[in-house]
């Protein structure tokens, strides 16, 4: 009798999520949140009585978590590493990828900073430090100082993989740990170079990249060098219909579309 | 009960009372068990809090174990290169480890000349009441939530530096540090004055009649008597400074470098508590990165538990200091 009770309980637990009023937990990359924020703050108001949470510190936190089953969608602004999808498939986890949005990383210098263009090899020896000076590449006589983002966020790993090609940063090189907070370092430091999203430009100069200046048209085709793929992961394909199905395929819907273009993010369907 | 004239006592129980005088052998031993039981469990309550400070160090101890057995302690406190996503990662703190303690240290340049003069005026010059008013104003300053201290950091003070003292950058050193200190300097000033006003009238009086002028009273005897208390409101500072975490990930600028000369305070440093802070999310679970994390975790256990002992030490000895005046 009390074994069939604890079964019970224990099917209960394992089920629970059904039982309750219908959750959906995502987990991951601080760039992707604003897109999951908007679709999940849509999803709520059509659907009275689902809870949608939304956590956003980090793609490999994203990772981690649907690896470990405490998340049903992973939001990841990189694709996930072979590392990872090993740990996934063995603890019988099938990550699945849905390409939502397109982001482009955006070299931002101070609005009184002269350049017009650099080439990626250009930011990357001033993020090697091998430039210190915005008169190496025809700038104004004012020292180069150097925001990154911190080493445990997506912005952080693209950038490194698209421009520094896994060259190490210089020493003098600040980090900063949220787009909000790079874009407030560029705007108020008159010698300063930064990284951000599409999403974090005002009051900041965008420099264009090796002749391409970053715009919706040019990241969503993938001719700005620095653009990538944003994607969300679920656990195998979820099941037709479901609450998850709907999520992570509203992005091909119009109202998806919208909402992705309101965060300044680049719909994929705008070829 | 003494003085209550209605109580009197007798031997036999008043007729209502449930208990009797005399216990039965049984009875004796429950209520001695019953104490006994009462007393372990609020011995275990109260042994919690010592064993969960003993089950932090014992974990971050074992969890930083696989990285200083398999990897270099040489490297991690003498190299200055801390590139733990590089291929091979490179992870020496010696940088990491000098901001810190760089931080801290100028925090309390600012934090301790102002913390004493401050807790002196507090405890000596102004009259109770308006102590009575500003004491917990200053103590408010502590409440304040480190984040709120680092958005200001980071938007107001850092253009702020970079526009009237023309920094290239304004998150820096400086800033970091003088946020610090003003965190720091509730700690400072309530410990102190608290030393400083415990020494009692007599010491003061005795000063005062052999003809001595308030500031050579308060210079010269108030001061030197209260320096253990002092000593342990600096200390207390220079902990609250070092562990703290929000205000230099915020302020400092976290680069990893030692600032070049020794004394430019308006270079980014980077400290331990932030490169935990930042990193530790992307650390995978049993990577060589993850125990150099706890390597550093326990380096700042090491450090605050150091200067714990110090001030406890030094606020034991102003106790009795100011038992004896």
């Amino acid at each position: 009798m009390r074994k069939a009770i604890l079964s019970a309980v224990l099917v209960a637990l394992a089920t629970g999520t059904v039982a309750r009023a219908e959750t959906l937990r995502i987990e991951g990359s601080s760039t992707v949140g604003p897109i999951a924020d908007a679709f999940a703050e849509y999803f709520k108001s059509v659907n009275p009585g689902l809870e949608i949470t939304v956590n956003k510190n980090g793609s490999g936190n994203g990772a981690t978590a649907l690896i470990e089953g405490r998340c049903d969608i992973a939001a990841m602004s990189r694709f996930m590493s072979p590392d990872e999808f090993a740990k996934a498939v063995a603890n019988k986890v099938y990550p699945v990828a849905w390409t939502i949005a397109m982001d482009g990383i955006c070299v931002v210098v101070h609005p009184s900073n002269p350049v017009k263009a650099l080439t990626s090899a250009q930011v990357r020896d001033i993020y090697m430090g091998k430039i210190t000076n915005w008169s190496q590449v025809g700038g104004s006589n004012t020292p180069i100082v150097v925001i990154s983002r911190d080493t445990s966020s997506g912005t952080y790993e693209t950038f490194e993989t698209l421009v520094m090609k896994k060259q190490p940063m210089a020493q003098g090189v600040e980090y900063v740990n949220a787009n909000p907070q790079a874009q407030a370092r560029v705007k108020t430091t008159a010698g300063a170079i930064g990284y951000v999203g599409l999403g974090f430009l005002e009051g900041v100069k965008v420099v264009p990249i090796d002749g391409v200046r970053p715009t919706k048209q040019t990241v969503a085709n993938g001719t700005y060098p620095l653009s990538r793929p944003l994607f969300l992961f679920t656990n195998g394909f979820p099941k037709l219909g479901s609450i998850p199905f709907k999520f992570v395929t509203f992005y091909l819907s119009e109202k998806g579309q919208e909402l992705v273009e309101a965060k300044d993010f680049v719909p994929v369907t705008n070829y | 009960m003494m003085n209550d004239g209605n109580v009197t006592l007798t031997l036999t129980p008043a007729a209502d009372s449930p208990r009797p005088l005399v216990l039965t052998p049984g009875q004796d031993l429950r209520g001695y068990l019953a104490a006994l039981l009462g007393r372990a469990f609020l011995f275990f309550l109260t042994f919690s809090s010592v064993l969960a400070v003993m089950l932090i160090l014992v974990f971050v101890v074992i969890r930083s174990l696989g990285f200083l057995s398999s990897s270099s302690l040489m490297e991690f406190l003498a190299s200055q290169s801390w590139r733990p996503t590089a291929d091979p990662p490179v992870f020496g703190a010696l940088a990491i480890i000098v901001g810190s303690l760089y931080v801290s240290l100028a925090a309390l340049v600012f934090a301790v000349p102002l913390g004493i003069l401050a807790a002196v005026f507090l405890s000596d010059m102004v009259s109770w009441k308006v102590r009575n008013v500003v004491k917990p104003i200053v103590e408010i300053l502590a409440a304040i939530p480190s984040v709120a201290y680092g958005f200001f950091a980071v938007l107001v003070l850092a253009p702020w530096l970079q526009r009237e003292f023309g920094f290239s950058t304004g998150t820096n050193a400086l800033n970091a540090s003088l946020i610090l200190a003003v965190m720091a300097l509730p700690t400072i000033i309530s410990v102190a004055e608290d030393s400083i006003s415990a020494l009692g009238r007599e010491l003061r009086e005795a000063s005062y009649s052999c003809g001595a002028t308030r500031m050579e009273t308060l210079l010269r005897v108030v001061i030197p008597a209260a320096h253990s208390g002092i000593i342990a409101a600096v200390v207390l500072g220079m902990m609250r400074a070092i562990g703290e975490t929000m205000v230099v990930w915020m302020a400092s600028g976290n680069a990893p470098q030692i600032p070049h000369p020794w004394w430019d305070l308006a270079q980014s440093v980077r400290t331990l508590t932030a490169t935990i802070a930042g990193e530790m999310g992307e650390a995978p679970e049993t990577s060589l990165h993850r125990g150099a994390l706890f390597a550093m975790g326990v380096l700042l256990l090491l450090m605050t538990l150091g200067m714990n002992i110090v001030s406890e030490y030094f606020l034991a000895r102003a106790k009795k200091a100011g038992g004896k005046a």
